[in-house]
C-alpha cells in the first residue's frame, strides 16, 4: 500500500500542509481581493509561537525575567492560531485604511520585518540555530494508558488530513455566511456594497484575521511534524508558492486552492526526479504564473467547471437551468 | 559627535540612489499603475551587468557604467513589450501578477547564470579615503553620490522641460484626455518603463562596485523602494526623492545607535508609522489610488 512508502507519505504531507495555508490564503485573496504577499509571516509565526509555547523560553525585557514552563503540544497549537490571528486582526486594522497595493507592500514588509526579528532575536528564537527538538503532538494521558502519538508519518498524515478537512469546513462555513456573503459582495463591487450598509473594513479585517489564524494553525502543524524551525521557514519564496497555488487552481472557489496546492506540491517533485536545478523549478514556477495569468485568469477549476458545464447543457434542449449559472459567470469575468 | 557626522555623510551617499530607485518606481506607478515587482531586479541586473563589464570583459568602470545603465533601459523596454502592453487595461491586480511572476523568474535566471556567490566588482578609485576633520568617505561613494544627484536632476529635467515629459505629465493626470489631445498612451508607457528600469539599473550599477553582488540583493531593493513611495505618496516624484534621503538617514543612524541587525527593517516600520498615521503619505497633495 502507497501509505508504506514514507516518502511519499512526507510529500503528501508537506503538501497537505501546504494546502491548508493555500487555503487560508485564497479566503483573502479570492473572496475578498486583497493579496497577502506576507502570508508565510503568519505561518512562521504559528510554526515559532507553538514550538517555544511547547518548548517553554526565558527571556529577560529590560532586565525583568519573563518565561514559562513547557506546555502541551495541543495547548501550544492552540496559542499558535490565536497570536497569528491577532498578528492578523493589527494588519488588517492598519493596512486597510487604504486597501489594494497598500495591503500587499504592507503584507509584504511585515513578513520582512518577522523574518528580521526571527534571525536576530537569539535569546528568544535561538537566531539561525534554530529551535530543535521540537515535541510531536501526543492525546491522551499517559497515566490511563489510552495515548495517541503522532511522532510517525502515517499518524501524521491523519492530522494533517484531519485538520484539511476541518479547514475546509470552516472556510465553506464562513463563506456561505452573511459574512462571506458580504466579503463577496466587497470584491465585486465595493461602493455597492457600502451603500447596501456592509461596513467594508470591519469584514476585510475580520477575514484577514481568520485568514492568518488557520495560516498559523498550518505552521504550528508543521513545526510539530519536521520538530525543528529555523527563520528560513519565513522565505518570500513561499509565500509565493501559495499565492502560485491558489491563482493556478482558482482563486474564489473551495476547490481551487486545493486542486492548485495539489498541482504545485507534487510539481517540485516530478521536476527533482527529473534532476532539474532548483532555479529552473523556480523559473518555471514564475513562467506558469505569468501564463496562467495571461491565458487562465480564473483559474483551473472555475475553467474546468465551465467547461463540464457547457458539455452537458449543449446535449438537452433545456437551457433554462444552465442560463442563470452561465450568466453569473459572465458578469464576474466581465468585471476582471 | 564625530560619529554622528559620520552617519549623517554615509546615509546621504546611500540616499542618493535610495532616490533612484524610488523615483524609478514612482513615475512607473504614476503613470501606468502597474506596482511594479521587477524593479529590484532591474537594480540587481543593473550591478551584474556591471560586474559581467568590468570583471569579465574588463572594459573601463565609467564606460561599463554608462553601458549598465543603457542596458537596464533595453531589459526594461523588452518587459514593457512583452509583459504589460497587452495589459494596459488590465486591472491593478493582474498586472502585479504577472510582475511577480517576471520577478521570480528573472532572479532565478541570474541565481542560474552567476551561481548564488556573491561577487565583488574592482573600482579605478584610489584606496585611501577622503579625509575631512573626523569625518571621512571613500572616493567610489563620493562617486556614487555625485552620479545619483546628476541623474536625479537629469530626469527632473526630462519631466519638467522637455515635451516627452509634458506628455508623461499628461498621462499622470489624465491618460483618456491626454490620448484624446493626440498623446502616443503605448509609446508614453514605453517611455516610463525605460526609464524608470534605467534608474533602477543604475542604483544597482552605482552600489553594486560599494557592496557586493548577489542574486537576491533586488528583494531588499525592491521593498525599500516601495517604503520610499509609500512614504513620499504614490506617485509624486519630489516625495520620493526626500523620500529616498529620509530612509536612508533612518537606517543609518537605526544602525548606528540602536541594532545593526534591524538596519533592514526601518524601511518597513517607516511604512507601518505611516500607514498609521499618514495613509496617503507624507507630501501627497491629493489621494492617488482608489
Amino acid at each position: 500500500m502507497w501509505l508504506k512508502d514514507f516518502y511519499v507519505l512526507h510529500v503528501l504531507i508537506t503538501t497537505g500542509i501546504f494546502i491548508i495555508a493555500a487555503m487560508s490564503l485564497n479566503l483573502l485573496l479570492g473572496y475578498t481581493g486583497q493579496l497577502s504577499l506576507g502570508h508565510v509571516a503568519f505561518f512562521g509565526i504559528g510554526a515559532y509561537v507553538s514550538s517555544l509555547v511547547s518548548l517553554g523560553f526565558e527571556i529577560n525585557v529590560a532586565g525583568i525575567p519573563i518565561g514559562i514552563t513547557p506546555k502541551p503540544v495541543w495547548f501550544a497549537m492552540l496559542w499558535a492560531v490565536v497570536v497569528a490571528g491577532l498578528f492578523g486582526w493589527i494588519i488588517g486594522r492598519i493596512s486597510f485604511k487604504v486597501r489594494g497595493a497598500y495591503f500587499v507592500i504592507v503584507t509584504v514588509s511585515f513578513a520582512e520585518v518577522v523574518r528580521l526579528v526571527a534571525l536576530n532575536w537569539v535569546e528568544l528564537t535561538q537566531g539561525p540555530m534554530a529551535l530543535n527538538n521540537i515535541p510531536h503532538l501526543q492525546l491522551g494521558d499517559p497515566a490511563t494508558g489510552w495515548v495517541v502519538s503522532f511522532l510517525r508519518k502515517p499518524q501524521s498524515y491523519y492530522l494533517m488530513l484531519v485538520f484539511a478537512i476541518v479547514t475546509y469546513i470552516v472556510i465553506a462555513r464562513l463563506v456561505d455566511s452573511r459574512a462571506g456573503r458580504a466579503m463577496i459582495a466587497l470584491r465585486e463591487n465595493e461602493p455597492l456594497a457600502t451603500s447596501v450598509g456592509i461596513d467594508v473594513t470591519r469584514y476585510l479585517v475580520l477575514a484577514t484575521a481568520v485568514s492568518a489564524g488557520i495560516a498559523g494553525a498550518a505552521g504550528a502543524l508543521y513545526a510539530h511534524y519536521i520538530r525543528i524551525v529555523d527563520p528560513d521557514v519565513f522565505l518570500f519564496i513561499y509565500t509565493v508558492t501559495m499565492v502560485i497555488m491558489v491563482i493556478t487552481g482558482g482563486k474564489g472557489t473551495l476547490a481551487g486552492p486545493i486542486v492548485g496546492g495539489a498541482l504545485f506540491g507534487l510539481f517540485p517533485e516530478v521536476l527533482r526526479s527529473m534532476s532539474v536545478q532548483p532555479e529552473v523549478q523556480w523559473i518555471v514556477y514564475g513562467i506558469l504564473m505569468i501564463l496562467v495569468v495571461y491565458f487562465l485568469p480564473e483559474g483551473i477549476v472555475p475553467a474546468v467547471s465551465r467547461w463540464w458545464r457547457s458539455y452537458f447543457a449543449s446535449s438537452p434542449p433545456d437551457i433554462g437551468v444552465a442560463a442563470p449559472a452561465g450568466e453569473g459567470m459572465e458578469t464576474r469575468r466581465g468585471r476582471s | 559627535m564625530d560619529q554622528f557626522l559620520q552617519h549623517v555623510v554615509n546615509a546621504l551617499i546611500l540616499g542618493g540612489t535610495y532616490a533612484l530607485l524610488g523615483i524609478g518606481l514612482t513615475l512607473i506607478f504614476g503613470i501606468m499603475r502597474v506596482v511594479n515587482f521587477t524593479h529590484g531586479e532591474l537594480y540587481a541586473f543593473g550591478a551584474y551587468m556591471m560586474y559581467m563589464l568590468v570583471m569579465v570583459l574588463g572594459l573601463n568602470f565609467f564606460v561599463s557604467l554608462g553601458l549598465a545603465i543603457v542596458l537596464g533601459i533595453l531589459l526594461g523596454a523588452a518587459i514593457q513589450f512583452i509583459l504589460l502592453r497587452k495589459l494596459r487595461d488590465a486591472d491593478i491586480d493582474t498586472t502585479m501578477l504577472v510582475m511577480i511572476g517576471a520577478w521570480i523568474t528573472l532572479q532565478n535566471t541570474e541565481q542560474l547564470i552567476w551561481s548564488g556567490v556573491a561577487k565583488s566588482i574592482d573600482n579605478p578609485f584610489p584606496d585611501s579615503p577622503l579625509v575631512i576633520g573626523a569625518v571621512s568617505a571613500s572616493w567610489t561613494r563620493i562617486f556614487v553620490l555625485i552620479v545619483a544627484l546628476a541623474l536625479i536632476a537629469g530626469s527632473y529635467a526630462l519631466i519638467n522641460r522637455t515635451k516627452l515629459g509634458k506628455a508623461m505629465r499628461a498621462t499622470f493626470q489624465d491618460r483618456e484626455t491626454a490620448a484624446l489631445m493626440g498623446v502616443n498612451i503605448n509609446a508614453i508607457h514605453m517611455a516610463t518603463f525605460a526609464l524608470g528600469s534605467g534608474l533602477a539599473a543604475a542604483a544597482g550599477a552605482l552600489l553594486g562596485p560599494v557592496f557586493v553582488v548577489y542574486p537576491t540583493m533586488g528583494d531588499l531593493a525592491s521593498l525599500k523602494a516601495f517604503a520610499i513611495v509609500i512614504l513620499g505618496g504614490l506617485g509624486n516624484i519630489a516625495g520620493a526623492t526626500i523620500g529616498g534621503f529620509i530612509l536612508a538617514f533612518m537606517e543609518e543612524l537605526g544602525a548606528g545607535y540602536i541594532s545593526s541587525g534591524y538596519r533592514d527593517a526601518m524601511g518597513f516600520l517607516l511604512i507601518i508609522v505611516i500607514l498609521l498615521f499618514k495613509p496617503t503619505g507624507l507630501f501627497a497633495r491629493k489621494e492617488r489610488i482608489g
